[in-house]
């Protein structure tokens, strides 16, 4: 034994174990032995290079920045409106919507569950004449949209899709993304309408609608940001969010659709969390899992198939209430983290998120956050600058086998949704959840301001109060509409797409013809309910 | 004495459950029987639960800002129903402008982001009585 070894083994550390904030753990120091399983050219590749370990341009940042893409949504359309042109003008490059509850349910405002739901956590959209508010102004043949809408997607993009026509912009350019990714909503998020069969033919419908019809556009994100937030670890969420789109592609194939047609298409949501190299390890699993996936599993031929981009968010759940300003801080660390795992995009939260919907002063900040990374850090100087580290690299392969591992147990099952049928991610997750809130509670992880350095004095900060105006506009002009729109043009279509969800066609025409006709989403997902009913789960604690 | 009864309940169109599912956990590992009403429950849902389950605690998880509209909806049919005697407590996203508010109409505690557990059961302990 060496002096350094005797040394090593002798000197005492402030635990007795380390672990990453998802309980895996770490060990003392990352050696050259712990690449003896890689092989560069095969496991880890140059940026560009299949399997995209490294990133999947060969420039990196250097060619583009990621797009900074801020996710605003509160109130009524004007006032999200309002709120895009600040953000567009303080240099965002990408719009992101998020809707409020009762669209996110498929459910109008005067709906009674709507009650106190209108405006609060996102822009309320009822029917065509709202999204062509939203987007007033802004030349939808210009810029990419984000759109977090998942049940109701169908009817939602058709909505965008008809602004963009009135606008003379066309669906062959148009470009951006709509989230569409139901199996995360029975997994993590909740919020789902209709029973997961019927929910995945919507999203194949999409598919293919959009193969043929508006080719640049994403037609699904499928999101482990959701399941994060849930409370898994960041094995869990690399591999039921990959699990998750495996499943997609298969239920496409399954439908008919040639692989290289739409998978080019598929783009990807995860969390940017706290605990740093864990993290980036988790991006860099992800691009190389999903590479192999496509090439092997599906046998896809096209190189665009193979490379899996991704948004990327910090951690909400991170945010805490106490000591706000602190959260500048951990946001703006987890957004390095996603910058250097190589992320697409990213939208970074505010200070203010564990208290309400940001205002515009703490939504500018968190843009700033990230311009200051991408211009003053030099990070993206240089492609996967942490590539070859010991550390890093063994980490990206631990999250691999993890991965794979999981989705042996998945696919014994059957496939994700006979997995979530069973309560497995579910249970999965729950548990996770739990461990991690109990370590919290025993001091074993420590949370600046709530759980350790606690301050008495904490004085409040201003944050956006959103009052019950909203509800009422909304309401005032869904009735407005009800009295000006043609009665018999929206009854007519919303039978023909009652009667077409009984039949293997494709919806998106019946759907864009209802919104046409301003049929709101409440009448059209009625319209589904009728055929298809609701979900209703059994909760897993 | 029987055990504290306590209806965890998630009402409005919201489904993050994280927070309301981990202090389900917590209760019921602190020795409390507990129900989850589990996503989108009516605060007429609620209630008919709380009498049903004859409960002693009702915990309601709100993050969506819709409190305003459920408690004091929650807290007239508790009245209504003789169920004056149950300790509600919220835990979830609530401005402190709307903290008074709810305590005026009878919501005893009100649990923000970072609460932690123990201080909830604590709470409960302290405050709620077996109804008999």
């Amino acid at each position: 034994m060496s002096d350094n070894e005797r040394q090593m083994k002798t000197a005492t550390e402030r635990a007795e174990t380390f672990t990453t904030i998802s309980g895996r753990p770490i060990e003392r120091l990352y050696t050259a032995a712990d690449l003896a399983r890689i092989d560069y050219a095969r496991d880890i590749n140059d940026p560009g290079q299949f399997p995209y370990t490294r990133g999947i341009h060969p420039t990196g940042y250097r060619g583009k920045l990621w797009t900074m893409r801020q996710f605003a949504g509160f109130g009524t359309p004007e006032d999200t409106n309002a709120r895009y042109k600040t953000l567009l003008r303080a240099g965002g490059t990408g719009l992101s919507v998020a809707f409020d509850l009762p669209t996110l349910m498929g459910r109008d405002p005067d709906h009674p569950l709507s009650l106190g739901e209108t405006g609060k956590c996102g822009v309320n959209v009822t029917s065509l004449a709202d999204m062509e508010t939203l987007f007033d102004g802004i030349r939808l043949g210009d810029i990419t949209s984000s759109m977090t809408i998942n049940s109701p997607a169908a009817m939602i993009f058709a909505m965008y899709l008809v602004v963009a026509e009135k606008q003379g912009a066309d669906w062959k350019t148009l470009s951006g993304t709509i989230q569409n990714d139901i199996l995360k909503e029975f997994i993590a998020q909740k919020e789902y309408i209709f029973p997961p069969r019927p929910s995945m033919r919507l999203i194949t419908d999409i598919f293919a609608f959009c193969a043929d019809q508006v080719p640049r556009w994403n037609t699904i994100s499928v999101s482990g940001y959701h399941i994060r937030e849930a409370g898994s670890t960041a094995l869990q969420e690399l591999a039921f969010t990959l699990r998750d789109g495996i499943e997609y592609v298969q239920w496409g194939v399954d439908a008919g659709l040639d692989v290289d047609d739409f998978v080019p298409r598929i783009s990807f949501f995860f969390n940017a969390h706290s605990d740093f190299f864990e993290e980036i390890a988790k991006y860099r699993a992800a691009r190389k899992i999903w590479a192999h996936v496509m090439r092997e599993r599906f046998c896809a031929k096209d190189a665009r198939s193979w490379k899996l981009r991704f948004h990327s968010q910090t951690a909400g759940v991170s945010l805490t209430a106490q000591q706000p300003y602190n959260n500048v801080v951990r946001t703006a660390l987890q957004a390095l983290a996603a910058v250097l795992g190589g992320t697409n995009s990213l939208h970074t939260n505010s200070l203010d998120e564990a208290l309400a919907l940001p205002t515009a002063e703490a939504a500018t900040l968190a843009l700033r956050t990230q311009q200051i990374i991408a211009h003053e850090s030099g990070v993206a100087n240089s492609v996967d600058p942490l590539g070859g580290s010991y550390f890093v690299e063994r980490l990206t392969k631990d999250m691999e086998d993890g991965a794979l591992a999981y989705f042996d147990q998945i696919d014994r099952m059957g496939g994700m949704v006979e997995a979530i049928e069973r309560g497995f991610p579910q249970k999965e997750i729950a548990e996770a959840s739990y461990k991690f809130q109990q370590a919290v509670e025993a001091k074993e992880k420590i949370i600046v301001g709530v759980n350790g350095f606690v301050q008495e004095d904490d004085p409040p900060i201003e944050i956006l109060y959103i009052d019950e105006s909203a509800a009422d506009i909304q309401l005032a002009k869904l009735e407005a509409l009800k009295k000006t729109r043609n009665a018999d043009q929206v009854g007519r279509s919303i039978d023909a797409l009652r009667n077409a969800a009984k039949t293997t066609e494709n919806l998106m025409p019946r759907i864009l013809d209802a919104v046409r006709a301003y049929a709101t989403v409440g009448e059209m997902c009625d319209a589904l309910r009728d055929v298809w009913g609701e979900y209703e789960e059994v909760p897993v604690i | 004495m029987r055990k504290l009864r306590v209806v965890i309940a998630k009402p409005g169109l919201d489904g993050h459950d994280r927070g309301a599912k981990v202090i389900a956990r917590a209760l019921r590992d602190a020795g409390m029987e507990v129900i989850y009403t589990g996503l989108r429950q009516t605060p007429e849902q609620i209630a008919a639960a709380a009498l049903q389950e004859d409960a002693d605690v009702i915990g309601l998880s709100i993050l969506s800002g819709a409190h305003n509209h459920i408690a004091p909806r929650l807290m007239d049919l508790l009245k209504q129903k003789g169920l004056d005697d149950v300790l509600v407590v919220i835990g979830g996203i609530i401005p402190d402008v709307d903290i008074p508010k709810l305590k005026a109409i009878g919501v005893k505690a009100i649990f923000l982001p970072g609460t932690p557990m123990q201080e909830i059961v604590d709470f409960i302990n302290t405050n709620a009585r077996a109804r008999v």
